[in-house]
């Protein structure tokens, strides 16, 4: 540890060392380590709270410093970032070769000085800004937004006046629509009014054209088939086939072939 | 053709229950042509805003333009009093996520190789994160070197969340250096208060008012709606 570093100040003189028996938490000194940002932020406030002038830093000095401030923070077992032993380096170098004669010839090789301290200007500029950007009024701690409920948006549905027309046109359509699927089940019609006409014709032929209206409509006949027999005369009738008389009022009804050959 | 005062009263009550700050064009698209008659609609909303302006002066809150349109918020002299009845404290960050979005904001576009290289420490994988979850910062595409990195830029939500309109009202990094002198005559005191910040947590995090007024002044009313220039 450098002999004008010192950890402490007891009684107004500084303390050099700690004591030996002395234990120190290292998580006591770890808040003050970790206000430094990093390497960078290190050499900058040691660079500034001498006061001095980034460009006109002087090296050996406070290369002095970083490195009992590393050495310090070893002995109270910090862990190190890489960084700030890579930067014990750089110093170190920046160090010894002001110490050397400047050679000439390689002006094309960066000075690392220049470096050093340009790195230190931007990094400065970067922590003002942050302090800048800390210091915008910002969502949440600063500024509050004002949320207003929504109102309640009722949908609108008109009551309409339905006309029973309209329903029953309606209902039609649907009706219709049923229909479409509806199944049509085609069935032979077990009888058949053609068939029955000619079994008339030919009844009647066969009992010389002359038949008693009864005769058509026996009682075995079954309910369809005495309809079918009377559709079949209809038939006959209208195509003038057939002709009906009577003798007399309410007597019995006869059937009888029209002649067609007079 | 509505009256002028029911438009206006239109625009209040969008801008009062809008999720998020509204820009001229959503507000005129509330209206069809027949409610606001022959005028550019574009127009009538500009006059709208106006009003709303004035009619917030005698109130405790104020219509502010920011990067993504227009929003209400409260006054920030009564901020404080608002902010005490929170339940959740608002978060904070820490010094390096803020050195990081500083970088962000005034050398975008950059990767992490750049950010790295300025602050001299490798950037924590959860800064970066965090930055990116709340939507301050995002990908805007990868430098053309060996590793093609991603570069990274800032949004209109981060404008929006520290109250700008655009980049341009942060100052610029000319006038940083000029805070930088200023900064350095009490180096030993910006130590102090960040011990302070570690120590009191949630209080009023020393707020200067100088710089906070030269922000938000710089309020301009009349101008267009904002187009962001990413680099400054």
């Amino acid at each position: 540890m450098s002999e004008n570093f010192s950890a402490a100040l007891i009684d107004g003189s500084p303390m050099k060392e700690f004591p030996k028996d002395l234990h120190i938490p290292p998580d006591a000194l770890r808040v003050f380590i970790e206000l430094f940002e990093g390497p960078l932020d290190l050499l900058l406030y040691l660079v500034r709270r001498q006061n001095i002038d980034i460009l006109e830093v002087e090296v050996a000095e406070i290369t002095k410093q970083y490195i009992d401030y590393i050495n310090l923070m070893e002995a109270l077992e910090i862990d190190l970032a890489g960084e700030y032993l890579a930067m014990a380096a750089m110093l170190t170098e920046i160090k010894s070769r002001m110490l050397l004669p400047r050679v000439e010839d390689n002006e094309e090789e960066e000075d690392p000085k220049e470096e050093l301290i340009r790195r230190l200007q931007e990094y400065e500029e970067i922590k003002c800004a942050a302090g800048v950007i800390e210091r915008l009024p910002r969502v949440e701690r600063d500024i509050h937004l004002l949320s207003v409920e929504k109102p309640v948006i009722e949908e609108d549905i008109p009551e309409v006046d339905v006309d029973l027309k309209e329903v029953l046109i309606a209902f039609s359509s649907v009706l219709r629509r049923v229909e479409m699927f509806s199944k049509h089940q085609v069935e032979y019609e077990t009888l058949s009014i053609r068939d029955s006409m000619a079994s008339i014709l030919t009844k009647l032929n066969l009992q010389d054209g002359y038949l008693s209206f009864h005769d058509l409509f026996e009682a075995e006949y079954g309910r369809m088939e005495i309809i079918v027999n009377f559709l079949a005369l209809m038939e006959l009738l209208r195509e003038s086939l057939i002709d009906l008389v009577q003798t007399e009022a309410y007597s019995e009804m006869h059937i009888k072939v029209v002649n067609t050959d007079r | 053709m509505m009256e002028l005062e029911k438009v206006v009263g239109i625009v209040e009550a969008a801008l009062l229950t809008a999720d998020g700050p509204m820009q001229v064009k959503d507000l005129a698209g509330l209206f069809n042509s027949e409610e606001i008659g022959d005028r550019e609609s574009t127009r009538v909303i500009k006059e709208c805003l106006v009003e709303l302006e004035r009619k917030c002066e005698s109130r405790s809150i104020e219509l502010k333009r920011v990067a993504s349109g227009y929003r209400f918020q409260v006054k920030q002299e009564y901020s404080e009093w608002v902010g005490r009845m929170l339940k959740e404290r608002p978060p904070r960050y820490t010094r390096a996520l803020m050195e990081t979005l500083a970088i962000i904001v005034y050398k975008q576009p950059v990767t992490r190789g750049d950010i790295e290289e300025l602050r001299g420490v490798s950037v924590s994988q959860n800064i970066m994160r965090t930055l990116l979850e709340r939507g301050w910062i995002k990908v805007i595409g990868q430098k053309e070197v060996p590793g093609r990195p991603s570069l990274y830029a800032t949004t209109k939500v981060f404008l929006d969340y520290f109250d700008l309109k655009s980049l341009s009202e942060l100052p610029e990094i000319s006038e940083i250096q000029e805070l930088v002198l200023k900064e350095t005559q009490s180096v030993e005191n910006m130590i102090v208060q960040d011990l302070d910040l570690e120590q009191t947590p949630g209080d009023g995090i020393g707020l200067s008012q100088s710089s906070d007024e030269k922000v938000s002044e710089s309020h301009d009313e009349q101008s267009n709606v904002v187009n962001l220039p990413l680099n400054q």
